[in-house]
Formats: structure tokens, C-alpha cells, sequence
């Protein structure tokens, strides 16, 4: 088995990983968490064919994820904003608790 | 250099799935620093130093941070970083979803017909990216500036509150 197809499973198992957490667990941080997961993942991937893939320009795949973890920390930082708004209104921050729109 | 990549593999998602499997909030946002690690770790083996570094700075430096805060901030109690327990169905058909696509994504990777080059990792130099992001890729940058920029303000604008009756409900 090549390192590129190892690479992949290794993403494929921690997207995985990433998207049962955030389906099954009712709490809105760890909801989160698993959303950041499956973005590591798919970083993960960029990296692995940016070292063995067959090479274009040489510095793409870390130009790109750079810009991924970029967007990770801004989407981050908002929706921990939106968990203590929510954590304000309703003295909870469980998902299936959270049914209002408007608190 | 397989034997080391599953190691890495093995930490962590071991980790990643202690913590998504976890009842104690803080214990899961500290086991995903140690998974974040990893996926940095695995970064330094492919060659990447520079995403590694900022794989560091970003998750393990503010993203953590930002959510142990969090965590510390919406618990009444000391013994509330506890997450309740799911429903039993939710947590089966999660599981269930999880699998199905762990298998369709690890059947696809496994027969893809992949061109692999094992040849050493392409030289990226600090300087290289330098002058990448200030020429050719300027206005990406400038686009993740404020992308950035704009979501920090959003940030604090939903996180300030809106007047001066809040927490008058505070326990």
C-alpha cells in the first residue's frame, strides 16, 4: 500500500470520525469540534497530494491549506459567538433544546 | 516511513475519537489539542514545516483556547462541563452514517488508480510562500484579510450582548 493511499484512509477515517460526532452529540461545542474535524481532514488530504501527487506548482497544496486553516479560525471564532448567545438566552447550549429563533 | 505515518493515523484519531465520544466537555477539547498535535506531526512527516507551524499557532494556540473559554463560559456549575446523554437512536443512526461513509470514502481512496511519485517533498521555502502570497496569490490574501476581519467583528457584535437588562437572569 503507497503512502498516498494510507494518507487517504487516514482522512477518510478522521472525516468520518468528525462527521458521527457532529450528527450524535447534542452539545453545540462539540458539534463544532467535529465540524473543525472533518475540515482537518479534508487539509489532510491537500497535504498528502501536494507531497506525493504528481506535482503542477510546487507549493499549491500548502498555499491552499493555508487559507483553509485561515477560514477554519474565522469560522471558529463565530461559532463560539453564536454558542454564548445562545448560552445567554437560553441558559443551555444543547442543540435539541435550542427551538426558538428568537429568545 | 509507512510505520511512522500509522502511528500518527492511529494517536490520532484515537484521540479525536475519545474526545467526540467523551462525557466530559474539558477532557474532550484537551484530548482534541492532542489530536490537532497529530495532524501536525503528520504535517512535519510529509514536509510541510510551514503548515505545521501554523497547524500549531492557529489550533493548538487560539483554536483551543477559544473553545475552552467557551467551555468555561456556558456551564452554571462546576460539575456542568458534563455533556447529557444523547438519545439511543441518534447516537445508533450517527454511528451508522459515520460507517457508511467511512466505507464509501476508504473504497473510493483504496481503488482510485493514483499517480504516485515517491520522489522527495517538493522544496516550499518560507520565502517561496513570501513572495507567492504577495504576487500571485495577493488577492486571496487580501480576500482572507478581510474574511477574517469581518468575522472577528461579527464575533464580538454577537457575543457583547445587546443592552443593559442582560444578566439580570444570572443564577
Amino acid at each position: 500500500m503507497s503512502p498516498l493511499h494510507l494518507c487517504l484512509a487516514f482522512s477518510s477515517l478522521l472525516f468520518a470520525v468528525g462527521l458521527t460526532g457532529a450528527l450524535a452529540r447534542g452539545n453545540s461545542i462539540l458539534v463544532l469540534l467535529g465540524l473543525e474535524l472533518m475540515l482537518n481532514a479534508a487539509n489532510l488530504n491537500f497535504i498528502a497530494f501536494w507531497r506525493f501527487g504528481p506535482h503542477g506548482s510546487p507549493a499549491t497544496g500548502v498555499v491552499f491549506v493555508l487559507f483553509a486553516i485561515a477560514v477554519a479560525a474565522a469560522e471558529t471564532a463565530v461559532g463560539l459567538a453564536l454558542i454564548i448567545s445562545m448560552y445567554r438566552h437560553q441558559r443551555n447550549i444543547r442543540l435539541p433544546e435550542a427551538t426558538r429563533l428568537k429568545g | 516511513m509507512n510505520a511512522a505515518l500509522i502511528l500518527i493515523a492511529l494517536a490520532t484519531l484515537g484521540t479525536a475519537a475519545v474526545a467526540m465520544a467523551g462525557r466530559n466537555l474539558l477532557h474532550s477539547v484537551i484530548l482534541l489539542a492532542a489530536t490537532w498535535t497529530g495532524i501536525a506531526v503528520f504535517y512535519l512527516w510529509a514536509g510541510a514545516q510551514f503548515v505545521a507551524f501554523a497547524q500549531v499557532l492557529v489550533y493548538l494556540g487560539a483554536i483551543s483556547m477559544v473553545v475552552l473559554f467557551a467551555v468555561l463560559l456556558t456551564r452554571r456549575a462546576r460539575e456542568e462541563s458534563v455533556a447529557g446523554p444523547e438519545l439511543k437512536s441518534r447516537t445508533f443512526f450517527s454511528v451508522l452514517a459515520g460507517l457508511a461513509v467511512a466505507v464509501v470514502l476508504l473504497a473510493a481512496g483504496a481503488s482510485a488508480p493514483l499517480a504516485v511519485s515517491s520522489g522527495p517533498a517538493p522544496e516550499v521555502t518560507v520565502r517561496d510562500l513570501g513572495v507567492l502570497l504577495m504576487g500571485p496569490d495577493a488577492a486571496a490574501l487580501l480576500v482572507a484579510g478581510v474574511l477574517l476581519t469581518i468575522a472577528l467583528i461579527g464575533a464580538v457584535v454577537l457575543a457583547a450582548g445587546s443592552g443593559p437588562d442582560e444578566g439580570e437572569d444570572a443564577p
